[in-house]
């Protein structure tokens, strides 16, 4: 007697909890793969995952067995030449001998090899985020009661009297009620239409006693349906609302960047990494995003992506008409109470300089108490200019603000981590 | 030849299909009087398959890290493409749960019903060694008992805290079984209500032995002279369970799971070659005979004999294919040699097998399946003409010898040789080393010393025997101390302690060692 079973529909994913045992306590190896791996690839794919190599003898489970050395011996199937009392000579290292002396490869020495398998890129960017944090998120998704709403989950039975669903509490009742006094409703018309029956008879013929029995039985019926109460606490639902969360809130996310002569297409692709990393990691905090890319020389232009990183321009520079026009379409566009937003800024530094003083005010004043974060880099490897200067004097009072400076594209990665490295102190403020 | 009234004959596979087939071939089994646990056929995906792999075939496994390192090794060498899926899974169980996969053909499907249900399953209900050691009917309720016992210790004391124990206990799994003595059958009701008496009884018992306050001074070597445990201990997670001092009750437990589990397993590992043998034999036997019968076509046995002979080739030594004896070649052979030595014995079998030459070939097979092991089933049934078939030659390493020496091939000296060395190989006890408790130093330091006593004057492996005396200190939390024995005379001592690894080679400074000796006696 055999029975069949179709268990193709059960989960599938029985070993997850046990992969997840094993990537966290190798979380280390992983780890540093995983920045290596970030430092040799572009990042404009970062969209894959990452084959992951640890060391075979940092990953075996050991148990006892026997070493090199010793007596031994082997069968071995497929002899060729070989008679009773032959000498061979011992073959070389584990590999070449075919077995010979050796035996099975497995029990003596661990193998050379990497174990390596594949994380998928949802696990390379968590590895990649690991311990980073965006300031003031969490903030606002705790403060945030808008990032909840109720929604309607049906009818329940049990639930608080402002929540009373009467129509269907009364539906209830009804039907309890009709439920209950039906035999009684029953015995009583046939009760009246006997008496009616007795009523209608003559005078001399009626029985009164039959009819004072029928009165009686009336009146007792009567009380009973009476008794069945209207609404009973059984009959009362309540309307259900769960709390839902809202799919987190959208971010919008500002690159402004300096496309004035001075910048070349190698600082250019450095801002690229540096708006790219960010975007991505908004992405995964997100559920909508949206980017606005806006340029400037001498006045600010808001364009498309492919613009933004690949045409050229040529002049001076006036930072404010960048941090002006992202003023404006915030106004319009991205009203802080509805949109997470956080700006970045990428330039070499140069700026007219009685303009910096402008660009810090309008930061303080309009930009930063409505964004999440601001962050700026300076791709430059020379000394700072007076931009920067203005910056520091935002970096020493906002906590929300942070500046770094980027020479090569090494730095990108770090610089990226260190602006959104977990500050337990900043993040208090 | 009867006429041809195929059951199918699209490569195909549907549910009433299985059901037909099964039927067909439990009809042919029974008729061959193969006797069988219910079976219970799941028909589940390739990424079930894997789960299924990576659990070591248990349907309902606790969680741990290793598995899941088998996952995602076993995940990557099949998307590559270097590693087929094994066509079935099938578990010793009350009833036999056999996995089928999806993907495979209704000839597939068959050669695994045969294969598994019928030719896996009788094997588990035949053969002695399951008959004794494992509880078909209770197993799943056990591994159930175990898993909801392991989460419900993670959410009390945390997943590295019970981690760490399994770790411990997994390094030790192959020193959890008893060789010689049996075990009582484990059920997973009388494990649960027990489980709590046991907790209290065995803590009792543990301060019994350790209630003397440990003293200083050597007054005590003359009060008591006698070692503990008295004779050595074979099964050390077992001695660890009833006897470390610092365990917690819910430790013990732990380490009673990891060591019931690999007694379950234990007879598994020593009937490989029996137990493909037979599955092979029955697979091939029983799809030959509904062949016969005309219920299976041309090509379905085409498609069947393509995947048996891959499945029976065995590789000569030399070829780059070669990684051991395939169990699958060699049972199957022996199965099918002893039905010939049979049915049609000739005079060299007559002089060799006289018991069962001309028997009735059923019941002389059911009797090998029954009552042998890997290791006394090589002993008692291989014939010459397996070794001529074979090739088989035997080779001694000895690392005292510049060469390697052929021993014995397959000729009239030989034979003998051959069997007696290959039989020996298929000997788990002599395959792993011999490493038992020898003493405990009760009374003083609490240290736990085992003893490696040395086969053909084999050595341990250092590094990996360090890495699991570190794991042997975590469960006993006192000093641990591994000797090396040959000839009655310690070789290595490691000695693993609360700083870690000292390693002390007794051959160059001897008179320490004979000064430890005269203390210990």
């Amino acid at each position: 007697m055999s029975y069949i079973v179709d268990r193709r529909l059960n989960g599938k994913n029985k070993s997850t909890v046990n992969r997840q045992r094993f990537l966290h306590r190798y979380r280390k190896h992983i780890k540093k793969a995983v920045d290596e791996a970030v430092t040799k690839r572009s990042i404009t794919d970062l969209d894959s995952g990452e084959s992951i190599s640890i060391p075979r003898r940092d990953i075996s489970e050991p148990f006892f067995h026997h070493g090199k050395g010793g007596k031994r011996e082997m069968v071995h199937p497929g002899n060729k030449e070989f008679v009773t009392g032959d000498h061979i000579q011992r073959p070389q290292g584990g590999g070449g001998g075919g077995g010979s002396g050796e035996g099975d490869a497995s029990d003596s020495g661990e193998g050379i090899d990497d174990f390596v398998f594949q994380i998928s890129q949802d696990e390379f960017l968590d590895f990649l985020f690991e311990d980073l944090e965006l300031p003031n998120l969490v903030k606002r998704q705790l403060q945030g009661i808008e990032s909840f709403k109720y929604v309607r989950a049906g009818v329940v039975n049990e639930g608080n009297p402002a929540k009373i669903n009467v129509v269907r509490s009364m539906r209830q009742a009804t039907s309890r009620r009709i439920a209950l006094t039906a035999s009684s409703r029953r015995r009583l018309r046939e009760a009246e239409e006997k008496l009616a029956a007795l009523q209608e008879q003559d005078p001399v013929l009626r029985d009164k006693r039959k009819e004072e029995e029928l009165e009686l039985e009336i009146a007792k019926l009567r009380r009973r349906i009476n008794k069945i109460p209207f609404v009973d606490t059984i009959d009362l639902r309540y309307n259900l609302h769960l709390k839902q969360p809202k799919p987190t809130s959208k971010a919008v996310m500002f690159c402004l960047m300096d496309v004035s002569g001075s910048m070349n297409q190698a600082m250019k692709d450095m801002a690229k990494r540096f708006f790219i990393l960010l975007y991505m990691f908004l992405k995964r905090n997100y559920e909508k995003i949206e980017v606005v890319f806006i340029r400037h020389h001498t006045s600010a232009k808001e364009v498309d992506e492919e613009e933004f990183f690949y045409s050229r321009e040529t002049g001076g520079t006036i930072v404010s008409s960048a941090l002006k026009m992202m003023r404006d379409i915030m106004k319009d566009r991205y009203p802080a109470d509805e949109w997470n937003i956080y700006g970045a800024q990428a330039s070499d530094g140069d700026n007219w300089n009685d303009d910096s003083p402008t660009c810090r005010e309008i930061l303080i004043k309009d930009i930063l108490p409505q964004v999440q974060y601001y962050s700026y880099i300076e791709i430059n490897p020379r000394r700072h200019q007076a931009l920067w200067r203005e910056y520091e004097t935002i970096e020493a009072t906002v906590a929300h603000f942070a500046m770094q400076q980027i020479s090569d594209p090494g730095d990108i990665y770090p610089v990226f981590r260190e602006l959104f490295q977990r500050k337990e102190t900043k993040r208090a403020s | 030849m009867t006429e041809r009234t195929p059951i199918s004959t699209g490569s195909d596979w549907t549910f009433e299909l299985i059901q037909d087939y099964d039927r067909e071939i439990g009809r042919v089994a029974a008729d061959f009087g193969l006797d069988t646990y219910p079976n219970q056929i799941e028909i589940i995906s390739a990424e079930q398959m894997l789960d299924a792999y990576s659990s070591v075939g248990m349907p309902v496994g606790y969680n741990h890290w290793s598995y899941g390192k088998h996952f995602v090794s076993n995940e990557q060498h099949y998307r590559r493409g270097q590693m087929g899926l094994a066509y079935e899974i099938v578990i010793n169980s009350n009833p036999c749960i056999a996995y089928l996969m999806e993907e495979n053909t209704m000839t597939m499907q068959a050669l695994v019903i045969a294969h598994a249900c019928y030719g896996h399953n009788s094997f588990f209900k035949g053969n002695y060694l399951f008959r004794t050691w494992t509880d078909a009917s209770s197993i799943i309720d056990y591994l159930v008992f175990a898993k909801n016992y392991i989460m419900k210790c993670e959410e009390r004391y945390g997943v590295n805290e019970v981690e760490a124990i399994l770790d411990s206990c997994h390094a030790l799994m192959n020193y959890g079984v008893d060789r010689y003595k049996r075990p009582y059958p484990i059920s997973a009701e009388e494990e649960k209500q027990r489980q709590r008496e046991r907790e209290e009884y065995l803590q009792k018992q543990v301060n019994e032995l350790w209630k003397t306050i440990p003293q200083l001074g050597d007054k005590e070597d003359h009060l008591d002279v006698r070692r503990f445990p008295e004779e050595p201990q074979e099964n050390l997670l077992y001695f660890i369970e009833k006897n470390a001092p610092l365990l917690e009750s819910w430790q013990r437990e732990v380490v009673r799971i990891v060591r019931k589990i690999a007694q379950y397993f234990y007879p598994q590992r020593q009937t490989q070659v029996m137990n493909e043998g037979w599955a092979t034999f029955w697979h091939y036997t029983l799809l030959n005979k509904l062949y016969e019968e005309g219920k299976v076509t041309d090509g379905f046995m085409l498609e069947f004999l393509q995947s048996h002979t891959s499945v029976v080739y065995q590789p000569p030594f030399d070829s780059r294919f070669y990684s051991g004896i395939n169990p699958y070649a060699l049972g199957f052979n022996m199965m099918s040699d002893i039905r010939r030595i049979c049915e049609n014995p000739t005079k060299e079998d007559k002089k060799w097998f006289p018991d069962i030459a001309g028997s009735n070939w059923q019941e002389t097979l059911k009797f090998a399946m029954q009552n042998f092991k890997d290791e006394s089933f090589v002993q008692q049934f291989m014939s010459p003409k397996i070794i001529r078939d074979f090739k088989f030659f035997s080779i001694l390493d000895d690392d005292k010898e510049r060469d390697l020496h052929i021993t014995a091939i397959h000729d009239d000296p030989g034979y003998r040789d051959i069997r007696e060395a290959l039989s020996k190989q298929y000997n788990l006890s002599m395959n792993e080393p011999n490493i038992q408790v020898y003493n405990v130093n009760v009374r003083g330091d609490r240290s736990i010393t085992l003893r490696h006593v040395r086969h053909n004057r084999r050595p341990l492996e250092t590094e990996s025997a360090e890495e699991v005396l570190k794991h042997l200190h975590r469960l006993w939390k006192f000093d641990v101390i591994l000797e090396s024995v040959q000839d009655n005379t310690v070789m290595d001592t490691i000695k693993c302690g609360p700083n870690g690894i000292e390693k002390k080679s007794t051959e160059k400074d001897e008179e320490e060692e004979e000064l430890s000796l005269i203390q210990r006696v």
